[in-house]
């Protein structure tokens, strides 16, 4: 994986730029010790690490501004990092970089409920979020499975999605607004507690921005009563064809479930090998959620089975109570654990128009057979996000790179069908290269465009997201 | 002006030596006129369209009628319920999928499922260099490089010219219901929609109109029977409950502000903090009318005063339809930070100062 070479100016003259953090910041809040700035040196894509020059944890804005102002003077590159959760490497410094990890900035601000939103520092965990509402009866949808960890800061620069994300949106739909600080440390708040922004949606461009646009310290969330409950039925079917066409027929009945999940078989065998939830041994596996009340969940799983019996399923299995709706789920939710258990993998998360799920799936198979390496596929039916999760053998010298390869192939499927590269993750490193295959040079251009008024020197996680000749000249300075 | 296509349309642009004023159903004012026009009705039609997929692609020059009438075929719509603003405005014309877009316009059920720029998957412009650029695509979840569906969503023509729009569609649901009470103040009446929009009943809308609280469910017959019983239950009071036709009827009125249609004074467009709308309006004076649970307020007044005032800091107001000779700036003002980005933004997209809309 390609980065650029660090800046031997900047390495040269690494003594002055930690004294100059410290004298900003407390003594705890920069680390330069090798022995701790390990712990920077990757993200969630641990095959690439790089420690950094210092990591800095500031504890307010202004402390974030005084150090983005101070590496901005000296010509040092920022790397934000969240919670590191990253699976694309969004964070993955270089070493003539620092590390401005926002984890010690986790308060909640402001819960109000009468307006509906809660501000909270951008370092708070996605799941604490919702743990400071539910005691009021609400909930802060976007839920990537990461969410035990990730951070909000994170979920604002990826537009996180999450399992609900096909009836609540993802991060952008959710997000009143930001308190960004610039690369030259000038502090901006946007948008606030209200529906709309007024003017340009520079929200809605900063959002899914990777980091490069300015450093999120505060973020102002919508939240939303919690349903009175939710329960999966699942059903099993011969064919991924016929499978595709139940969810195409639930969703043309005007149902719209919390959630639509897939599994093809290789997926579910490796989960009811590991997780022994019950599944059965079919082809294509379907788990459908809905919300309400008892009654209202029972009115909406009466047209779901009707319209799933309708395509002759192999097994049609609703929750009676909790433990069997945990049971039904439990296979799904050890999914990327039963695979890693066989053997380590790679994830990807391209996405594709739903109807081409069959045609994709097909391809995905015949590429299988001919790189020589396993994949089991998850997929969230409702919005097309595929997750295919292919098996190599980390030990083994060019299984890393096979793997890499077989994953572009199908990236490059994913948009030859008219769908995307990435429908979660971002693009981080991972897909750098591979962003010419979904947008010409103009589309690339203009969204530099973007950056260069944001932080015209490009310091600001510079090495990410576009491929690196055509941002060279950018970041040359 | 009327390219045919989106190429004719990028040769235009890159030949453009004067302002141009992009058009498209001249149905909405998005900014000052003044430049030669620029026709976007040749670059109308749908691409795509898939319902069990609810996804829609069509050219920005397309009525927003025929989009509606095709959906509707299917059983189903655009969730945001765009407005039809021309009785409000005293306007003519037809209003374009384009015109929609870079307006981000939005009807009651924004409250619950976002604005023009939440529906939106992708979309393909012409920039003012004469550019043509692509973002975003036909799916849902896309977060490959920079969301600029999002700034061009609301752009009002700032940043270019817009040829095509990919949007998500939502199914029409079996039922839907509206609880009405009247004869309220608003205060009393903004704090009964708030109360409905932190109960779990799913709530599609929630307004204010000529002292009547109205709120809106909608889904699958039996869902709707239980919320709206629910929601009388938890909220008290007397409640009449619309349905079908007459539901839908009440919420079009409300969505094209026809309580203020043909009738004289200044209006205005207020998004605000909910909890603040009554003390806004009372402040501002005129007649107000509520939506999405009192976060947006239209106000129709004789008065010349810039209502700013009475926003403070509690959100941002634009003006709508201005009495002849006002001074207050038709957009919200911007923080200098804000504004400093935006300018930067116009200055990339459109060096040479092609579009009239940018100098709004």
């Amino acid at each position: 994986m390609d980065m650029p070479p660090p800046s031997s100016a900047v390495l040269s003259r690494r003594p002055a730029i930690v004294a100059g953090l410290r004298a900003l910041l407390p003594a705890d809040a920069v680390i330069d010790d090798p022995a701790e700035t390990r712990a920077y040196e990757c993200d969630a894509l641990a095959a690439y690490r790089c420690p950094p020059l210092a990591a800095v944890l500031p504890r307010n804005t202004a402390e974030v501004a005084a150090v983005l102002r101070f590496c901005h003077q000296n010509g040092v590159p920022v790397v934000p990092r969240g919670a590191g959760t990253s699976l694309a490497g969004g964070s993955l410094p270089t070493a003539d970089s620092v590390i401005l990890g926002l984890a010690r900035m986790n308060a909640v601000l402001e819960t109000d409920y009468d307006n509906r939103f809660i501000r909270v520092e951008a370092g708070r965990t996605n799941l604490s979020v919702t743990g400071a509402v539910e005691a009021e009866g609400f909930f802060y949808a976007p839920d990537p499975s990461s969410q035990l960890a990730c951070a909000i800061a994170g979920n604002v620069a990826m537009n996180s999605g999450g399992a609900h994300c096909l009836k609540y949106g993802v991060t952008t739909n959710n997000l009143l607004g930001v308190t960004l600080v610039t690369m030259v440390g000038e502090v901006v708040t946007l948008g606030g507690p209200w529906a709309e922004t007024a003017g340009l949606d520079l929200l809605g461009v900063v959002c899914g921005s990777e980091g490069q646009l300015g450093v999120v310290t505060e973020a102002t969330l919508r939240i939303l009563p919690k349903p009175e409950g939710a329960r999966p039925v699942l059903v099993g079917y011969a064919s991924n064809e016929v499978a595709g066409a139940c969810v195409s027929d639930i969703i043309k009945a005007g149902i719209l479930p919390v959630a639509i999940e897939f599994m093809d078989r290789p997926c579910i065998r490796a989960c009811e090998a590991f997780a022994h939830a019950g599944y059965p041994d079919c082809e294509a596996l379907l788990i459908i959620e809905v919300e309400g009340s008892p009654a209202e969940i029972d009115e909406q799983l009466a047209r779901i089975t009707e319209i799933a019996r309708r395509h002759n399923p192999v097994e049609l299995r609703e929750a009676r109570d909790e433990d069997e709706a945990r049971r039904i789920w439990l296979g799904r939710k050890s999914a990327f654990g039963a695979m890693g258990q066989i053997n380590d993998y790679m994830c990807l998360d391209g996405t594709i128009p739903v109807s081409a799920l069959p045609h994709v799936l097909r391809r995905i198979g015949e590429m299988s057979a001919e790189y020589g390496l396993e994949v089991g596929n998850v997929f969230h039916a409702g919005d097309g996000n595929m997750h295919p999760l292919i098996l190599y053998n980390a030990n083994q010298p060019g299984q890393l790179e096979k793997c890499e390869a077989f994953g572009a192939d199908i990236l490059r499927l994913c948009v030859e069908v008219g769908g995307c590269l990435t429908g979660e993750h971002g693009v981080g490193i991972e897909k750098r290269d591979l962003m010419d295959v979904q947008y010409a040079p103009a589309d690339l251009e203009a969204q530099m465009r973007v950056k260069d008024v944001f932080d015209p020197k490009w310091l600001l996680n510079p090495a990410k997201v576009f491929p690196l000749q055509a941002s060279a000249a950018r970041r040359a300075g | 002006m009327r390219p045919a296509s989106e190429a004719e349309l990028a040769e235009m642009i890159r030949a453009a030596a004067a302002p141009l004023t992009v058009q498209g159903g001249g149905t909405r004012r998005l900014g000052p006129a003044g430049g030669a026009v620029l026709e976007t009705g040749g670059l109308a039609g749908v691409r795509l369209y898939e319902p069990g997929a609810l996804t829609l692609v069509a050219g920005a020059g397309t009525p927003l009628a025929e989009v509606e009438a095709l959906l509707a075929g299917e059983g189903q719509r655009l969730a945001f319920e765009p407005p039809d603003l021309r009785g409000l405005l005293g306007r003519g014309g037809i209003s374009t999928l384009g015109g929609v877009a870079a307006a981000n316009a939005a009807g009651p059920r924004q409250v619950q499922a976002g604005g023009a720029r939440d529906a939106m998957l992708g979309v393909r412009f012409v920039d003012g260099r004469g550019e043509v650029v692509k973002n975003g695509g036909r799916v849902m979840k896309n977060v490959t490089g920079y969301d600029l569906v999002k700034l061009m969503a609301g752009s009002r023509g700032a940043l270019g010219v817009l040829t095509e729009v990919s949007l998500k569609v939502q199914a029409i649901p079996e039922a839907e219901a509206t609880l009405v009470a009247g004869g309220l103040a608003a205060g009393p009446g903004l704090a009964l929609l708030r109360a409905a929009l932190k109960t779990p009943y799913d709530i599609s809308g929630a307004a204010m109109a000529g002292g009547a609280a109205m709120i809106r469910v909608e889904g699958l017959a039996g869902s709707v029977a239980y919320r709206a019983g629910r929601l009388q239950a938890v909220l008290g009071g007397d409640w009449q409950v619309v349905e079908g036709a007459d539901s839908a009827a009440l919420w079009r009125d409300l969505r094209d502000v026809a309580a203020f249609a043909g009738r004289p004074g200044a209006v205005w467009r207020l998004v605000v903090k909910p909890t603040e709308a009554a003390r806004i309006a009372a402040e501002a004076g005129g007649e107000a009318v509520f939506d999405r649970g009192g976060g947006l307020i239209w106000l129709l007044t004789d008065a010349t005063a810039d209502v700013r005032g009475a926003v403070g800091d509690a959100g941002h107001a634009t003006l709508v339809r201005p009495l002849p000779g006002m001074t207050a700036p038709l957009l919200p003002p911007e923080a200098p930070a804000v504004a400093a980005l935006t300018i930067g933004l116009r200055r990339q997209f459109d060096p040479r100062g092609i579009f009239t809309q940018g100098a709004a």
